[in-house]
């Protein structure tokens, strides 16, 4: 779905590059070899990006632009509306706005605030967002964030070595710092032999929902 | 009496260096061989990389008789550490300060990765282009 994004658009001087968060190449790669990319597919079993970008949940989308700067912070977007029904998010939206930033159309989400930004500083294009705009509905990590990380990435080692025991106390302990972080608590699964579709996942998200909280998060319309 | 030196695996943001270290009563103490193994050195300027130096606070406790206290370097530092005394292994990680700035430059964070035939890509061989990145997972 993607692919085909990026062929409609690649002619504007787009690329699209994605970023599997998984256990390994093997859990990614019937995925990416149905989309058969043309594009930079990566792999991301350290989690990486997640933690550059402080992603707490996939799918996680970031628009940079030409300068590497980051233009429409963290949002949730899917190419088709396949799970329409269960993430309540329509694809439509996301892609009508992502190809008119591509195109260089007027952007609907720029507001009279980002005619403060000096022409120059916007490339000389209407700006999907305003700076401030960005900052604000860019979400930065706590201190127990990345904390939670670390037993993250302590955990994923010693799961490596065969040390799942030692490992798991890890993964718990980091899902207990972070309950907002799915990379983590439902990331970590395929690696502790928890199926991630199963019973311990619609429990997990039961009681997230349940406690009123959101699965997917995406950016106010 | 001092515990002896065993192997010890810190991941230094994920990267593994075995060092020499002291574990008693909970605590990590680290050789000044292990610390200059992270990048860094115990001045009297502070602690220092590159020609550039954190202070020590008076009560950092960061030097001690046995050594380099782990867990008041991670402090230091700001970073967080994720500690396994049993499997004598620790996780140094990313100081949420030093993310949040990056966020809030609005500069992207580069990154270098594999794709599935372990080719490495960096974000920033794109620059000059509008990126559309997606983090996804089969889970």
């Amino acid at each position: 779905m993607w692919q085909a994004l990026y062929e409609e658009l690649k002619e504007l001087g787009f690329v699209v590059i994605t970023v599997a968060l998984d256990r390994g190449p093997e859990d990614a790669r019937p995925w990416i070899e149905a989309a058969r990319p043309t594009h930079p597919s990566l792999i991301d079993v350290g989690h990486a990006v997640a933690d550059l970008y402080n992603m707490v949940n996939v799918p996680t989308v970031v628009w940079i632009d030409e300068r590497g700067r980051i233009v429409r912070p963290n949002d949730v977007a899917f190419g088709t509306d396949t799970f329409r029904h269960i993430t309540g998010i329509e694809a439509a939206r996301h892609l009508g706005a992502l190809r008119a930033w591509v195109r260089g159309e007027a952007q609907p989400k720029a507001s009279r605030a980002d005619m403060e930004i000096p022409r120059a500083e916007r490339g000389g294009e209407a700006p999907v967002m305003a700076a401030r705009e960005v900052r604000a509905l860019q979400p930065v990590p706590s201190q127990a964030d990345q904390q939670a990380r670390a037993e993250f990435g302590l955990g994923r080692w010693l799961a490596e070595r065969g040390r799942g025991e030692a490992a798991e106390r890890h993964f718990v302990r980091a899902g207990e710092l972070a309950p907002h972080d799915f990379t983590i608590r439902r990331g970590t699964m395929p690696i502790r032999g928890i199926d991630p579709m199963g019973p311990a996942f619609r429990a997990m998200l039961e009681e997230w929902v349940g406690a009123g909280k959101s699965y997917y998060r995406p950016l106010p319309d | 009496m001092s515990e002896p030196e065993r192997s010890f695996t810190l991941l230094d943001g994920g990267r593994p260096v075995e060092v020499p270290a002291r574990v008693e009563g909970g605590a990590v103490r680290l050789s000044p061989q292990a610390v200059e193994a992270l990048g860094w050195r115990l001045e009297p300027e502070g602690l220092c990389r590159e020609g550039l130096c954190v202070p020590v606070p008076a009560g950092a406790a960061l030097a001690t008789p046995d050594g380099i206290a782990l867990e008041a370097l991670a402090a230091l530092l700001d970073r967080p550490l994720a500690l396994d005394l049993e499997e004598g292994a620790a996780y140094l990680g990313a100081s949420a300060a030093d993310r949040a700035g990056a966020l809030a430059s609005l500069e992207a964070p580069d990154f270098t990765l594999p794709d599935l035939h372990g080719r490495l890509h960096s974000l920033a061989e794109h620059r000059g282009k509008k990126v559309f990145l997606v983090a996804y997972a089969s889970w």
